[in-house]
């Protein structure tokens, strides 16, 4: 079993859009999106959720006010800062380490289980897909991720599917880290843009420091082609294969607009064109070998 | 006045804004939040005056004093040490420094040491002042990088916060303490989507915000009807041109070519200004 993670480091600049079209192009894969705090991918593929799982990310104090004698002491050992001077707990800055409960002398604070959000399963269309919704401003999202991929991997084992594709999320850090751990491959998708560029070179670091093998896609690519042409030239120098570079298209906006994914929605365009060249250009690579 | 600059959906113009609007009024501190991919300096171009690197405290064991009770590993909440019968192993990557694990050895075989994680990075763009933090690759926690650039914010200065993407812990540190959160966004499903996400955070946390609508007149219309029954203002509306595109891929703020918009985005500060009531 092969799998394929869809990563950019600078948000926007396509990735959910590709690997919808790729989920429609595979027939049999299952698709995994990984970012958890703002995953867009169900408005393109529309899963029918099969099965729910409570997400159990972080704990949080909660301090006995019956009980409490204001010591201060919680106050001094947290490093978060997230007991208030009215001895309350911050929930957005408490991390659920447990250093209050330890040092308070009257037992006053226990750790609760806080439900961070929620893992699908889910059937779409095109396959089966896992994905998560993260509650708004809950930490751990690169926790919930890697339970996507977990979900991922046993879908793909009981469908007999030979390949997970993975939409990750904008980034560098742990739920990007947790989407790319153990791939096949990274197919950074990137615009030629001074950010695009210096985004995608961290993305590309990213890859190579977990020794995952790199494909390179720039999209819009027409919006600026001498920074197209660096890229190009850099992905050369580097030894990185550019798989393909894509038009920008107004009609990927209306695809998004109509919630289908570019393939189906238009696929004679130029666009639609281009993901198809490039899915079988990857599909080949890990198949017989990326390099 | 703290202003942060967030949207959800990433690629939403957040740092164009953010940028856009540092140039355009006076007395401004620009920190850009983004350590994992940050972005303003492209547009900023400043003269680097400083360069810190940044720690966070790890936990090192002394196996001499250590008798392999694993109170530590049961401790840790991170999994970020595994205790066996002969043998302790950090895995400072997922180590969130709290400091519990020395607190809770009867041996104290427990001390900590640095562990870099990132980069500070401290200059100015003429009157502007520029601070940002770069995050090392394959580091996991941003947050502790956010925390040290928000560490350096001026009392007394328009400081402007340009927010990572997405709705988690790097942008609930960067938003948490701000006057007004200005939220970029597209009149798109994703960008709707990934802005009531935000919202929801936003409104959780009590801070105030108001919604720029980025290349307006693409997508649909559900955008303008989500804020109208919201209430949600609209501070601006910046269309889709291929100029504005074009100018950003070159590392151009646009303002800087097309002087009409300065005054637009005076005008949103002064607005969101009137919004804080400030």
């Amino acid at each position: 079993m092969k799998q394929l993670t869809v990563l950019s480091g600078k948000g926007g600049t396509g990735k959910t859009t590709i690997t919808a079209s790729f989920a429609v192009l595979s027939k049999n894969a299952v698709v995994a999106d990984c970012d958890v705090d703002a995953p867009d991918l169900h408005m393109l593929l529309h899963p029918r959720v099969v099965k729910t799982q409570k997400f159990k990310g972080s704990k949080l104090a909660i301090i006995d006010r019956t009980k409490c004698v204001e010591c201060g002491l919680c106050r001094e050992k947290c490093r978060f800062d997230a007991i208030t001077e009215n001895f309350k707990v911050d929930p957005f800055a408490c991390e659920g380490c447990g250093v209050c409960v330890i040092v308070c002398p009257v037992n006053a604070i226990i750790l609760t289980e806080r439900i961070s959000g929620h893992a699908y399963i889910s059937k779409t269309e095109y396959g089966f897909m896992a994905h998560a919704m993260l509650s708004p401003g809950e930490a751990n999202s690169g926790k919930l991720a890697t339970l996507v991929r977990q979900n991922a991997k046993i879908l793909a084992e009981r469908e007999h599917s030979d390949l997970i594709i993975i939409d990750g999320p904008p980034g560098i850090g742990c739920p990007v880290i947790a989407s790319v751990t153990g791939v096949d491959a990274g197919l950074v998708i990137t615009e030629p843009t001074l950010s695009g560029i210096h985004d995608l070179k961290r993305a590309l670091g990213l890859l190579a420091h977990f020794g995952v093998p790199p494909f390179v896609c720039v999209n819009m690519h027409d919006i600026n082609k001498d920074n197209t042409e660096k890229i190009v030239s850099f992905c050369k120098e580097n030894g990185i294969g550019v798989v393909r570079k894509i038009p920008f298209n107004p009609v990927v906006t209306k695809a998004m607009v109509n919630g289908k994914p570019i393939v189906e929605y238009a696929p004679e365009s130029d666009v639609a064109r281009e993901i198809e060249n490039m899915w079988k250009k990857i599909l080949s690579a890990l198949r017989y070998g990326s390099d | 006045m703290i202003v942060s600059i967030a949207s959800g959906k990433g690629g939403t113009g957040k740092t164009s804004v953010a940028v856009n609007m540092a140039l355009s009024i006076g007395n401004v501190q620009f920190l850009d939040c983004d350590v994992e991919e940050p972005n303003a300096h492209l547009l900023l171009r400043p003269k680097i005056n400083q360069t810190e690197p940044i720690y966070v405290s790890v936990p090192v064991v002394n196996e001499r004093l250590c008798d392999y009770c694993g109170k530590c590993a049961e401790f840790c909440q991170y999994n970020a040490l595994f205790v066996s019968s002969d043998k302790v192993v950090v895995f400072p990557e997922l180590c969130h420094s709290c400091g519990g694990c020395a607190l809770v050895c009867p041996k104290e075989s427990i001390t900590e040491e640095k562990r870099r994680i990132g980069t500070l990075k401290l200059g100015s763009a003429g009157n502007l002042e520029l601070v940002y933090g770069e995050l090392e690759i394959g580091e996991p926690m941003a947050v502790p990088v956010i925390k040290e650039v928000k560490r350096h914010a001026k009392n007394g200065m328009n400081v402007i916060l340009d927010s990572p993407p997405g709705t988690s812990c790097p942008v609930i540190e960067t938003v948490n303490g701000s006057d007004f959160c200005v939220l970029v966004t597209e009149p798109t499903p994703f960008g709707l989507h990934d802005l009531k996400i935000t919202v929801q955070v936003l409104e959780e946390m009590k801070i105030p915000f108001g919604v720029v609508v980025n290349r307006a007149d693409i997508g649909d219309r559900k955008l303008y009807d989500y804020c109208e029954e919201k209430n949600i203002p609209i501070l601006l509306e910046i269309p889709f041109q291929r100029i504005i595109a074009e100018l950003y891929s070159r590392g151009i703020p646009f303002s800087m070519e097309m002087p009409e918009w300065k005054e637009k985005f005076q005008i949103l500060f002064n607005e969101v200004r009137k919004l804080v009531g400030k």
